[in-house]
């Protein structure tokens, strides 16, 4: 174990898994830059050349078709996206294609294309390029959606995709780009589905994943300095999703809380709840609570951007309502993308 | 130049035994046991089998829509495509993706597709992959005119160009793109062939109904792939005698004229081969009548088999997913 940050991880992870299988490559725009997306693909174009990390046209549609053709073939292409909203533009080959791909056609192979996509957040990023798109990529049957939060989840989630048969789609937020922790040296392997406590307690649940874990053990720690002891739960993937570990919590605590990145209408949060509703019920002693983005799209003006975006305060919050408590949330806690002075 | 005799018969015969294979699952097909959107080729044959037979068998085709002849043409297995019509467990999908989702990659028949353009990213895709291995195979697509208007047709030249993969393009210009002519979806003038030379492509416009035109254009433009030059594209000119999907004739329904219809059908391209051999004395008529007996002979013993095989079981409902 060293520490490493979060882009190094990535880093790692890639050089690793491309060493050991020869037939993975990385294609994208700028991914054999001087930047290497956000450092992510440095060291990969400086140790395998551009024969296996190279640059293309700016076509995402067509450029997502290519992958799942190379992927057909037995390559294992990733994708990098600077933004998952360049997505939109591929929309149809990931869904109409590469998540359908094993069940349309008989259930013979599948298509092990892995899609990096980067979650814009803070210094005005806007409308367009601080969305975060994990419940778009999850409805879809046919595809695992990961959001890894840390260091480790992102190496680990990353092998995963690298040995797996299937499409994923890994979300990375940008503002956890420089955040470090332990990160084991060799490759291992964390599988999807399968979520993790980030902090255990005893009185309420808060589900968050990606940037939202974090702001999430903000707001337990500022929970915890009046009395109440909040379980943070980060469910690393979003498709498949680790239902086991959230009811779990749930039936511990009574309570819950989610926090997403992602609207609440027809998002994560609403899936979360959907499934605490149907199968907790009997655990749960308040009603639940969603704390997101309010329904209208990033804006970039500072005091509104800071507005728009669910922080520890909020998250904190939210829980003293549903505990019914009196409290301070807290809203001189810092989050966690505070010191991100941009410009991208 | 003169085609070797058996190039000759090959090429004639894969195309009876499509035109016999679909028109009779054109004619079973009112019977409801066919539950699958089906587009059929009547008339468009000779570009799959002249280029279907110009292939080698581990180059792979992808198609679009309208892909039985494609399928067949590239050695597609005949009684995994009826029982896919048919929705039978024993399909070349399993039941699961319909006459539009054909495949059998034993075959080299990687992908269908009903989204229009879709494949011609995916097999310059597979031409990636063959190019980063320096296998010498290659990748052909077939799409329409219809398909040249979206977005990903630019997207995938101009990749496929750059990049200089070995990716075989073939248009089939039947004129219309469901029930629309092209003269209200393209500018007048416009020339399919032309326009790809704008991303450095080059190209050539065939007869699409003389097979022999198409295997000779597709064997030098395979050939131009294969060494590395980069892409090719093969526009071939061609019609669709039926509906655009169903099996039904539509002469009637306005969009259309019998008069044009019967032109083409008078362009036949089975008709044309057939006459061009009888004529160099490569087949008499005595062989075209046994050919079709033997192709029909073995259409209706898949049609058997297809409708004797079993349903998948409900149960398997959700195989194929993760």
């Amino acid at each position: 174990m060293r520490i490493l940050k979060y882009h190094q991880a990535i880093s790692e992870a890639l050089v690793q898994c491309m060493e050991a299988d020869p037939d993975i490559f990385i294609a994208g725009i700028g991914v054999d830059d001087f930047k290497g997306v956000f450092g992510t693909t440095l060291e990969a174009y400086q140790r395998f050349g551009s024969k296996r990390v190279f640059d293309i046209p700016n076509c995402e549609n067509a450029f997502t078709g290519v992958a799942i053709g190379a992927a057909v073939m037995g390559k294992r292409p990733v994708v990098v996206h600077p933004r998952n909203d360049f997505m939109f533009l591929c929309m149809d080959q990931i869904f109409n294609l590469a998540a359908k791909w094993r069940y349309m056609f008989g259930n013979k192979s599948g298509v092990p294309v892995v899609f990096r996509g980067i979650v814009g957040r803070g210094w005005g990023q806007g409308a367009t390029h601080s969305q975060s798109l994990q419940a778009v990529f999850s409805h879809f049957p046919g595809l695992h959606v990961a959001t890894p939060a840390s260091a480790a989840d992102a190496k680990g989630l990353l092998v995963s995709a690298l040995r797996g048969s299937t499409p994923v789609v890994l979300l990375e937020n940008r503002a956890v780009y420089e955040l470090e922790e332990d990160v084991p040296e060799e490759p291992f392997e964390i599988p999807f589905g399968k979520g993790k406590i980030v902090r255990p307690g005893k009185d309420i649940t808060i589900v968050g994943a990606s940037l939202m874990a974090y702001e999430a053990e903000r707001a337990a720690n500022v929970l915890a300095a009046q009395g109440i002891d909040a379980e943070v739960i980060d469910p690393r993937s979003i498709r498949p999703l680790d239902e086991a570990i959230i009811l779990e919590s749930i039936k511990k605590t009574g309570h819950l809380v989610v926090a997403d990145t992602n609207w609440a209408r027809y998002g994560f949060s609403a899936e979360v709840a959907a499934v605490a509703a149907e199968k907790g019920w009997n655990d749960l002693k308040a009603p639940i609570r969603r704390v997101t983005p309010p329904d209208c799209p990033a804006p970039v003006s500072r005091p509104l951007e800071e507005a728009f975006h669910p922080s520890p305060a909020t998250i904190a919050q939210a829980c003293l309502e549903v505990l019914k408590k009196r409290g301070d949330p807290r809203h001189d806690v810092e989050d966690v993308q505070a010191s991100f002075a941009g410009p991208y | 130049m003169t085609l070797p005799q058996d190039v000759q018969i090959r090429l004639l015969q894969e195309m009876m035994r499509i035109r016999c294979a679909e028109e009779t699952l054109a004619d079973l097909y009112p019977q409801g046991e066919m539950r699958t959107p089906t587009h059929f080729s009547i008339g468009q044959e000779a570009v799959a089998v002249g280029v279907g037979t110009a292939l080698n068998r581990d180059d792979v085709v992808y198609s679009g829509h309208r892909c039985h002849a494609h399928y067949l043409a590239k050695g597609g297995d005949l009684v995994g495509m009826v029982a896919e019509l048919y929705g039978k467990e024993t399909g070349c999908a399993g039941g699961r993706g319909g006459s539009v989702h054909l495949n059998d990659p034993a075959a080299g028949v990687i992908a269908s597709s009903a989204i229009l353009g879709q494949t011609m990213a995916v097999a310059t895709g597979s031409a990636l992959s063959f190019k980063m291995d320096g296998v010498g195979r290659i990748a052909a697509c077939f799409f329409g005119d219809g398909a040249i208007e979206e977005g990903i047709f630019h997207e995938t030249l101009n990749f496929a160009a750059v990049k200089k993969l070995p990716v075989l393009f073939v248009c089939e210009n039947n004129g219309y793109s469901t029930h629309t002519p092209l003269d209200v979806r393209q500018p007048a003038g416009t020339k399919i062939y032309e326009r790809v030379r704008s991303y450095t492509v080059p190209s050539q416009l065939v007869d699409g109904n003389d097979v022999f035109a198409v295997y000779q254009a597709a064997v030098q433009a395979a050939t131009w792939a294969r060494s590395g030059e980069g892409p090719f594209f093969l526009e071939c000119t061609t019609y669709r005698w039926r509906e655009h999907v169903g099996p039904l004739w539509d002469y009637d329904r306005g969009y259309r004229t019998k008069d044009e219809v019967d032109q083409w059908i008078a362009r036949c391209p089975i008709k044309r081969a057939a006459q061009t051999l009888l004529d160099a004395g490569l087949c008499s008529e005595a062989e075209l009548e046994a050919w079709k007996g033997e192709f029909a002979a073995e259409v209706d013993r898949a049609i058997a088999i297809a409708k004797a095989a079993p349903f998948p079981a409900v149960e398997n409902l959700m195989l194929g997913t993760y």
